[in-house]
């Protein structure tokens, strides 16, 4: 089965982003890192290739030429990566950002797509369902486990009160959540990563033009809630606990 | 202007956080309604109740909805000024999908929405510390998608709608997911949504057995247990306890977080609680900053002294 599996780079999240002044777009440093929550994208395409004794390649739109991140997948295990790496598409948004990796997910061929349910910092939550629509395949969405079948996926989705199992043949797209314990790159991982197969595209190379469907006008500070009372516990903080419970008169 | 709602069947009904978005769109011009689920007068009269002029059902029975359902949109709402979607997971396929299908834009995690000469959405990121204005500059409609909670449901006395059935159309392959099984994990007390009082556990607990404490101070406040991503992802709790920007959003009286650090998908959905109460070993832990009383301690000393003490009362 041949996997494409959706990583993004962000700036890390431990330290907060800056939006630039003009655009309002995230600031992304040279040194950004893979999102947390593709690790189980790429964990869920690892165990498939595994058991069906396929490959997994990487699709990640970039535009700030760091591969820090994607490096960090390789050496998980995927076996090669496509990066579309152009600065005409800075500021992209989550449709032109779809229509990018379909394309070149189309022009490299697949027979499953995998992403995870949203990124960290951006976190629209749309984009997976815009490329399944592109792709024309079906979105199995918000997976919390992932089983291949003789040419069909079966997963188990998040509903609001429980999940559903749900099948469909391949070609098909998976988003995953995090539930799935990603694996940790091994040395020996670490090393192969460096010598992986990195393929750099333009939207040229795939047709597309970074179209603008949507503009930031302001963004402004909100009013946050200040910090109240903090106190250190001496064994009694309980006592001080229910004082605050009988002034909101819940108890 | 016309503007459609997207609303996914619950438990018989329309889902709640449709109803907020009929709400709000009422004010802004003609309501029609997209249903996706079996439907039933109970479910019309709803509808009508909050302000839907029409209502064009769909059942898409055990095919996964969100091909067969965005292909039928977008046949309906190509003259509408814009589209509302909810945050669940089938109102994200759906609008995702429609929005790919249709060319046209979708702004995510709104919190407000203006229809003055061009559609505007307002969102909060950085866990609501900046609020980003953001104008739909593509033809409508608009897609936009909106938090849930960002407008109170309220009905209005409208008279019941005009129901059209939708069929259901072979759409190929996008429509080839078929659902072979539900279930429902159930849960005690009040639904996390609705409860006045809310206790939820992190990572910090250490481990899935320590949310019997929750269970337990849960129960002598008439409250209910929520959760972070961190333990729904772990398996501790299921998703249906998840509070924050991927689970539900919650506007209690009083939210306690008991080993939580504050991570802001989980802030996005609790930061409206009127009274923040938080424990944590951490001193440095995020969710001290908005909290009404921060507790610097072991959760599991503090908790069970609280349970003990609130027995006592009993």
């Amino acid at each position: 089965m041949n996997i494409a599996v959706c990583v993004k780079q962000i700036p890390d999240p431990a330290t907060p982003y800056e939006l630039d002044d003009e655009n309002h777009w995230i600031i992304r440093p040279e040194d950004q890192v893979l999102d947390d929550t593709d690790r189980s994208g790429v964990e869920v395409a690892l165990q498939l290739a595994e058991a069906t004794e396929g490959t997994v390649t990487l699709y990640s739109m970039s535009p700030s030429g760091t591969l820090q991140g994607i490096r960090q997948a390789l050496a998980m295990g995927a076996d090669a990566a496509v990066l579309i790496d152009d600065p005409a598409l800075k500021g992209a948004d989550a449709l032109t950002t779809a229509r990018v990796l379909a394309a070149a997910m189309q022009q490299e061929g697949f027979d499953l797509v995998i992403a995870g349910t949203e990124s960290t910092d951006g976190y629209s939550g749309i984009m997976p369902q815009m490329m399944s629509e592109i792709l024309d395949v079906p979105c199995l969405s918000f997976a919390r486990k992932v089983d291949a079948g003789d040419g069909s996926v079966t997963i188990e989705r998040q509903t609001s009160d429980g999940f559903d199992v749900v099948e469909a043949p391949i070609p098909a797209l998976i988003t995953v959540t995090a539930g799935i314990e990603p694996r940790y790159p091994t040395f020996k991982g670490i090393m192969q990563a460096k010598s992986k197969p990195v393929t750099t595209l333009t939207s040229a190379d795939l047709g597309i033009t970074n179209t603008v469907h949507q503009v930031i006008r302001s963004v402004e500070p909100v009013a946050a809630r200040t910090a109240g009372e903090i106190i250190e516990d001496d064994g009694e903080a309980y006592l001080r606990i229910i004082e605050v419970l009988e002034q909101a008169k819940v108890v | 202007m016309s503007i459609w709602v997207f609303s996914e069947e619950t438990n018989g009904l329309p889902s709640g956080g449709s109803l907020e978005l009929i709400t709000k769109a009422r004010t802004l011009g003609e309501v029609a309604v997209f249903y996706l689920g079996a439907g039933s007068d109970a479910a019309w009269a709803t509808l009508g109740d909050h302000g839907a002029g029409s209502v064009h059902h769909l059942d898409t029975g055990d095919v996964l909805p969100s091909g067969p359902a965005a292909a039928a949109m977008a046949e309906l709402v190509s003259d509408a000024t814009a589209v509302f979607f909810g945050m669940g997971n089938t109102d994200r396929d759906v609008a995702g999908r429609l929005a790919a299908r249709l060319g046209r834009a979708a702004v995510s995690n709104g919190l407000d929405v203006s229809m003055d000469g061009t559609v505007t959405v307002a969102s909060e990121i950085l866990g609501g510390t900046l609020e980003v204005i953001t104008e739909v500059t593509a033809e409508s409609p608009a897609i936009v998608v909106m938090r849930p909670k960002a407008f109170a449901a309220e009905p209005n006395g409208g008279a019941a709608p005009v129901v059209y059935a939708v069929p259901l159309v072979d759409v190929g392959r996008a429509g080839a997911a078929t659902v072979t099984e539900r279930h429902v994990e159930e849960s005690e007390g009040p639904a996390l949504g609705e409860a006045n009082v809310i206790v939820s556990g992190g990572r910090g607990l250490g481990s899935a057995d320590k949310f019997a404490m929750m269970d337990e101070l849960a129960g002598l406040l008439g409250a209910a247990v929520g959760g972070t991503r961190a333990v729904v992802d772990a398996g501790w709790v299921p998703y249906s306890y998840q509070v924050g920007q991927t689970g539900k959003t919650v506007k209690p009286s009083v939210y306690i977080a008991c080993g939580i650090s504050g991570a802001m998908q989980h802030v996005v959905g609790m930061k409206g609680s009127s009274t923040i109460i938080a424990i944590n070993k951490d001193p440095d832990a995020p969710i001290f900053a908005l909290s009404d009383l921060g507790v610097v301690g072991d959760v599991h000393k503090v908790v069970p002294q609280l349970i003990d003490a609130l027995k006592a009362r009993a």
